[in-house]
């Protein structure tokens, strides 16, 4: 009933165009459709060929959905095709437009002008393929199952090809995922085959006519929806492309009804329209590629690299079922040179694939951006497919002082056709790159300038303060204390030679040199000793270094003494010229006295030096 | 370094340091090339620790991933997450809804903010220069940066105490000591984190204004105290134990003007700015726990007073003065302590909080509070766990003592003071084994530095006394017996007669030094290093196996040496994330209730917080309760999903079948119709075919169980390691809408009330039925 009604005002329509659009005089000598209905996305490629039987040379062809179709066209694009002998080959695309008919509104036909590659003369014919995918068309009927049922599913088409031309001889064949098939309109001649229906061969089918048909099938493929994808992909000059995706996905099949039972999912295999598995097709070379959601990592993937892609098997936490939603995150980083290019006019392009990597989804909005790096300008777009939005933000990232530019592209309704590179224009300046590093040298650079300022200036709030009087005391006794040091060293030394003279002494019985030696000794020492012991004492409080300084002092002097003692008695011993052994038993008391005192003295200055 | 810690010290007692400048008095006698290469060999050893202590705790970032750790730490993260969402004021007065339904919990007022607000300070700072991490980046890195500022405030305190050398070793060895790892890996993001750094940081003040009697350094004390309040509740350790302090160094007679600086502002500001802190408020004058605090601090103004007075007056009028004030005194304080005894025993706990009690007399919490008992990190410890978190320092302690008394200065006695107290709690809680560490790395570091002194020393003046030995001509000989060292063997001319008074000077020379023989201390070194050695592998081990495990991912090895990762509960959470409604209430036990906040963002009825035992007890009744009974219990909290977490099927011993006689007793706590003896068989706990039937129909059996035995055909439980008792049964109440991959959590929903009614008549019908016949 409805089917006639459809017909009738198919027909009306049909006579109004007729007048006025047809002015060309095309027919459809030939039509070949075939749905392919085994995924989510029913994809339809028609092969027309048309003959101009009209008198003036024809250079576009109309192609008509029905405004229900139309609803869910996520793609449509259409080719001229070369027929040699029983090879076809897809030669050239032609340009699809979408065209306004509103000289009848009644129709619920959409109309796209299809220009042709050359002018059709009279009676010349020419093969034409229009290729168009649906999303959403396939409803899940009944809409809620349960675990262990199959999904089955329902799609509306016609029969016959809407075509403002009259179609001479047409076939349509429904491709199908499984061989079970619940129900399905007949208009004769109609067969079903295996995993195949086949509607025609019609004849003569006049313009406009449709003639509905409801297939209603199993279908356990994925209906996989991206609700949302926010892709972003970010250019560094350093060397990387980093591409973060985050999705929201669903299943949009029937519905899970009752519960779920992880005993027959696992054991029986319940649940054969869920699914657990999905796959990204990434660039080749792809690498730091993560697989997380907002509560971490998940850790149920696979990368596998070949030559010429990247595949990523990855499984959601848990397995989908119809309904059920999850969200997660895919990222990734490929090599710059491989998407980044300088064009001649010395600005740089980055050209990269549009739409999602994913394997068989649908992604009903995408928002893509491109970041570009900071300091580049003129962003401009070139995108071989129709944008719904396009616009430009700025992005504050990793020490950014201007922020970065940002290309924002969406659209909605986005199929694997859609993959297709598209390019993302902009200048820029290489020294741009050395602004973040620069800025940080310069910030330590600030940062050790300030250390080494506050390390020599003065910052007491009163000159007088005790702490303040308390360092400068410090400090003065530090240096104090290194003068003395100095000065005990070069006490030690004259000790050290002139116990050398000592030794050559007895080694050699001679008497001048150690008698030489002894002018050596620097009588003004013991003064500045002196000196340096009472400023210490007037300056520090200290009582612990006062004590130390005076044990020195005294503990010093007094082996200087004694070696000046030993080394009299000694030079005096030889001019005795006694025996060396009564010279030693002589020298032993002095030399026993003398060896501690310098360990003594030794001590202490080590003492000092802590 | 030993000769300038003595010296330092000897140097602070006599309160004569000159200049503050934190370098210590020893360093002010040396050479300032000397000094300024001490000084950055020590910086640069210091900065070494601080990435060691950092780096150590990556294990579980590298082995697992960059993701927030167990229960409490989720709870922070949403906190903090909230924080850098709505501001500072909206945090103050955040009532959140999603928890303890239909309760609420108002967040602001009753959680410690300090690490939250650490962190998101943290997270501030960097975003303002627009350094995007993320705040969960933030939060799980949060603890390790503090362990290294902990090390840091571990050198400080330890220098202060000791000197520099024994300041770096503590702090080497707390930047990995066991304990404090276990509390401090990234991801642990947990208040303890920051709350151990400001512990130390704290004491490392009191003990710095102790030295030097500085003002200012007794205000940043009471800073310090107010940022260790922020952070945790163990701030009553803290004031606690300086009071102690106090009161040991005037009793024994050791009150100074700097031990009065070094408290009374601490007291008063720090008592001020606590109470500025919602959670503690007025508990910080009004609870026993602050008790001890304000009573030394009128002791210690007697104390002030009676030395001014002994100052002012001729001894024989002191005496008279000291008589009378005793006798009267005595009164006025016995009538005081009749008051304060009286208005304390008026409260029912004494004015003590439970976990505070429980510290006090360890058997409380087993007696009163069953919820307290139930926390496993409550249970007082064993001996091994005390090897395993802190490992050789256990054995060095001793040591550190005996050091800390030659000389006893004040910060010395502090340490030993806070050494000994730590261990009495850590033997009562195992998870103040934490409070514990700090102390033993402290008391080790000196320990440690002191036998490396001693043992190079002697090795160093060896050579000293050997030359004197070949310069005199006339030292030891083989014949002495006592003297094991070299020297005998470069000994040249041995002369009898004379060797006597130098081997004296010798030896006195060497019992000055504390020196040993050479060998003794080439193998007393040797040791050391190999103990050394021994621990930083140990405290290795421990990082990467022990705990870094985030306890939501468990992996395990499969037999062909993969990893097999069981990553059921982040399954679950998301689920219930994706695919409930936005407002549905999910019960479980407590738990997981932060979890199930944090990562489902569900509405949960009881969490971790556990601050509502009644509530708690209802969720606990409902577990053990008969399917109908527990139906309508979460009915009426308008529960709509009950997950619980079930270990069966893989062997996870961690899961509620385990947990369930705390419900038991939890529940029965409040609602006596729950009584434990009913599930259990012969005072045992088991749930195969000997189990009790009150036991067998329990909701948690039930959902734990529930078609179990169809797995595996025979209901194997692989943690029970026995057989359930009851197989096959039906849900009437509930329904199974999502179990994990390796059923580790199983989630029901409660079926609608409408559904019910023929269910309920149809059971109505068949008793009729029987009745009738």
């Amino acid at each position: 009933m409805a089917a006639s009604s459809l017909c009738l005002i198919g027909c009306v329509a049909l006579w109004i165009l007729a007048g006025t659009a047809l002015a060309e005089d095309l027919v459809v000598a030939k039509l070949d459709r075939r749905v392919d209905l085994t995924s989510q996305v029913a994809r339809t490629l028609v092969s027309f060929k048309i003959e101009n039987s009209g008198s003036d040379p024809a250079t576009k062809f109309l192609f008509a959905l029905s405004k229900d179709q139309f609803d869910h066209l996520a793609f449509i694009s259409a080719a001229s095709v070369s027929v040699k002998g029983k090879s076809r080959t897809q030669s050239a695309p032609l340009t699809v437009k979408e065209v306004e008919k509103k000289e009848d509104p009644s129709s619920d036909a959409v109309y796209f002008e299809i220009s042709l590659e050359k002018s059709l003369e009279q009676g010349q014919a020419a093969t034409i393929d229009v290729q168009y995918a649906l999303t959403h068309t396939l409803t899940p009927f009944p809409r809620e199952i349960r675990q262990s049922e199959t999904q089955l599913v329902l799609y509306h088409d016609s029969a016959y090809v809407l075509s403002p031309y009259l179609v001479k001889f047409q076939t349509t064949f429904f491709k199908l995922p499984g061989s079970r098939v619940e129900s399905y309109t007949k208009v004769e001649p109609t067969k079903l085959g295996d995993k195949e229906i086949k509607y025609g061969p019609y004849e003569n089918v006049s313009p406009l006519s449709q003639a509905p048909v409801t297939l209603q099938f199993e279908n356990n493929r994925p209906f996989a929806v991206v609700e949302t994808l926010e892709q972003e992909i970010e250019i560094s000059h350093w060397g990387n492309v980093y591409v973060t995706e985050n999705y929201h996905l669903k299943h949009t099949g029937a519905r899970l009804k009752g519960g779920f039972s992880r005993l027959d999912y696992q054991a029986k295999g319940n649940g054969v329209s869920a699914f657990r598995y999905l796959a990204a097709i990434l660039p080749p070379r792809a690498h730091s590629i993560y697989y997380r959601d907002e509560i971490g990592n998940i850790s149920t993937s696979h990368v596998r690299n070949e030559p010429k892609r990247t595949i990523v098997e990855f499984e959601p936490r848990y397995p989908l079922f119809g309904g059920w939603q999850v969200k997660f995150t895919l990222g990734y980083s490929v090599p710059l040179q491989d998407f980044v290019f300088l064009a001649p006019d010395g600005s740089r392009y980055l050209n990269f694939t549009f739409g999602s990597p994913l394997v068989d989804v649908v992604v009903e909005k995408i928002t893509t951006k491109v970041v570009l790096p900071e300091g580049s300008r003129d962003p401009s777009v070139e995108a071989p497919l129709a944008l719904d939005e396009q616009h430009q933000e700025v992005k504050h990232s990793y020490l950014d002082t201007v922020g970065r530019k940002v290309v924002v592209l969406t659209k909605k309704n986005v199929v694997a056709e859609h993959n297709v590179p598209f390019q993302v224009k902009y200048k820029f300046n290489p020294l741009a790159m050395l602004a973040e590093p620069l800025m940080l040298i310069f910030g330590f650079f600030c940062f050790f300038l300030a250390c080494m300022a506050y390390l020599h200036f003065d910052f007491p709030i009163s000159k007088s303060s005790a702490a303040y009087q308390a360092r400068l005391q410090q400090e003065e006794v530090l240096d104090l204390l290194q003068r003395f040091q100095k000065l005990m060293k070069r006490r030690l030394f004259e000790a050290e030679k002139l116990e050398a003279a000592l030794r050559d002494l007895a080694r050699t019985g001679d008497v001048a040199p150690c008698k030489a030696s002894k002018k050596l000794v620097d009588p003004t020492l013991s003064k500045e000793v002196k000196a340096i012991h009472e400023a210490l004492q007037a300056t520090s409080r200290s009582s612990s270094v006062n004590s130390k300084v005076e044990a020195l002092i005294t503990k010093e002097k007094e082996k200087h003494e004694r070696l000046l003692q030993k080394l009299n008695l000694t030079v005096d011993l030889y001019e005795r010229k006694m025996s060396s052994k009564e010279i030693d038993s002589r020298l032993v008391p002095h030399e026993q006295k003398y060896t501690h005192l310098k360990s003594e003295v030794a001590e202490l200055m080590d003492s000092l030096d802590d | 370094m030993e000769d300038r810690s003595a010296a330092d010290a000897a140097v602070m007692e006599r309160g004569k340091k000159i200049g503050s400048t934190g370098v210590g008095g020893g360093a002010l006698v040396s050479g300032s090339g000397k000094r300024a290469f001490g000084t950055v060999l020590a910086a640069l050893i210091l900065c070494l620790i601080g990435i060691m202590a950092f780096s150590i705790r990556l294990f579980s970032v590298i082995k697992y991933e960059s993701v927030i750790h167990e229960f409490d730490p989720y709870f922070n993260y949403r906190v903090t997450k909230y924080l850098t969402k709505a501001g500072i004021y909206e945090f103050w007065n955040w009532f959140d809804d999603r928890t303890w339904y239909p309760l609420g919990r108002v967040i602001g007022g009753t959680v410690y903010p300090g690490l939250t607000i650490t962190a998101g300070t943290m997270w501030w700072i960097l975003n303002a220069f627009n350094i995007p991490l993320s705040v969960e980046t933030v939060c799980v890195f949060t603890a390790p940066i503090f362990s290294s500022f902990a090390a840091w405030a571990t050198y400080l305190l330890t220098s202060e105490v000791k000197g520099r050398g024994a300041g770096l070793t503590a702090a080497a060895l707390l930047a990995m000591v066991p304990s404090y790892i276990s509390r401090s890996v990234a991801g642990s993001y947990d208040n303890e984190a920051v709350a151990i750094f400001a512990l130390i940081f704290t004491f490392y003040l009191y003990v710095k204004t102790l030295n030097t009697g500085s003002l200012f350094y007794a205000t940043l004390n009471a800073l310090a105290y107010f940022y260790m309040v922020c952070s945790w509740g163990g701030y009553t350790f803290i004031i606690n134990l300086i009071p102690m302090h106090v009161l040991l160094c005037i009793v024994t007679g050791r009150y100074s003007s700097r031990l009065y600086i070094a408290y009374a502002p601490l007291v008063i500001l720090g008592t001020l700015l606590a109470a500025l802190v919602p959670v503690v408020g007025f508990n910080a004058v009004m609870t026993s726990e602050h008790f001890a605090s304000f009573l030394v601090f009128v002791i210690i103004h007697v104390a002030a007073l009676a030395h001014y007075i002994k100052r002012v007056l001729s001894p024989k009028q002191y005496s008279t003065a000291v008589s009378f004030v005793i006798t009267f005194g005595m009164a006025g304080a016995a009538a005081l302590i009749a008051i304060l005894a009286a208005m304390v025993a008026a409260s029912p706990t004494k004015g003590w909080s439970g976990r505070s009690l429980s510290l006090l007399d360890p058997t409380y919490a087993s007696k009163y509070i069953p919820i307290i008992a139930s926390v496993s990190e409550h249970q007082p410890p064993t001996w091994p766990s005390y090897f395993m978190d802190i490992n050789v320092l256990a054995f060095l302690v001793p040591a550190g003592i005996i050091a800390c008394f030659l000389p006893l200065s004040d910060s010395s006695s502090f340490v030993v003071l806070y050494l000994v107290t730590s261990v009495y709690f850590s033997g009562v809680m195992v998870r103040l084994m934490l409070v514990l560490a700090p102390a033993a790395c402290v008391l080790s570091g000196i320990a440690l530095s002191e036998a490396f002194a001693v043992l190079t020393r002697s090795i160093k003046y060896q050579d000293l006394s050997e030359s004197a030995a070949v310069d005199s001509t006339a030292t030891l000989n083989s014949t002495n017996e006592n003297e094991a060292s070299v020297k005998e063997v470069k000994d040249k001319a041995p002369k009898r007669g004379k060797k006597k008074t130098v081997e004296k000077e010798v030896e006195k020379k060497r019992k000055r030094l504390l020196g040993l023989p050479m060998e003794a201390s080439a193998v007393g070194i040797l040791l050391l290093i190999i103990m050394g050695s021994f621990y930083v592998v140990h405290c290795v081990w421990a990082a990467a196996e022990a705990y870094s495990a985030p306890s939501i991912v468990l992996t395990s090895q499969t037999p062909d040496g993969g990893l097999h990762v069981f990553d059921d509960f982040r399954e679950a959470y998301a689920w219930l994330n994706h695919n409930t409604g936005e407002d549905d209430k999910v019960a479980s036990w407590w738990d997981y209730g932060y979890q199930t906040t944090a990562m489902a963002n569900r509405t949960v009825i009881v969490d971790n917080n556990t601050w509502n035992n009644t509530h708690i007890a209802t969720v606990g009744t409902a577990m053990s309760s008969p399917e109908r009974q527990a139906w309508e219990i979460f009915q009426s909290l308008d529960v709509k999903y009950v997950f619980v977490i079930f270990g069966g099927l893989v062997g996870y011993p961690s899961d509620d079948i385990n947990k369930f006689l705390w419900m038991v007793r939890i529940g029965g706590g409040v609602f006596p119709h729950i009584r434990e003896p009913d599930y259990l068989r012969d005072g045992h706990y088991r749930i195969d075919s000997q189990a009790t039937p009150t036991m067998l129909n329990c909701l948690m059996y039930k959902l734990s169980y529930y078609r179990f035995a169809e797995a595996d055909g025979k209901g194997y439980d692989r943690v029970r390691r026995t057989e359930i008792g009851k197989k096959y049964f039906k849900l009437n109440y509930f329904e199974e809408v999502f179990t994990t991959q390796h059923w580790m959590v199983r989630i029901y929903k409660l079926k609608p009330p409408r559904n019910l009614v023929s269910a309920v008549k149809s059971k109505k019908r068949t008793q009729k039925k029987k009745t009738t016949r």
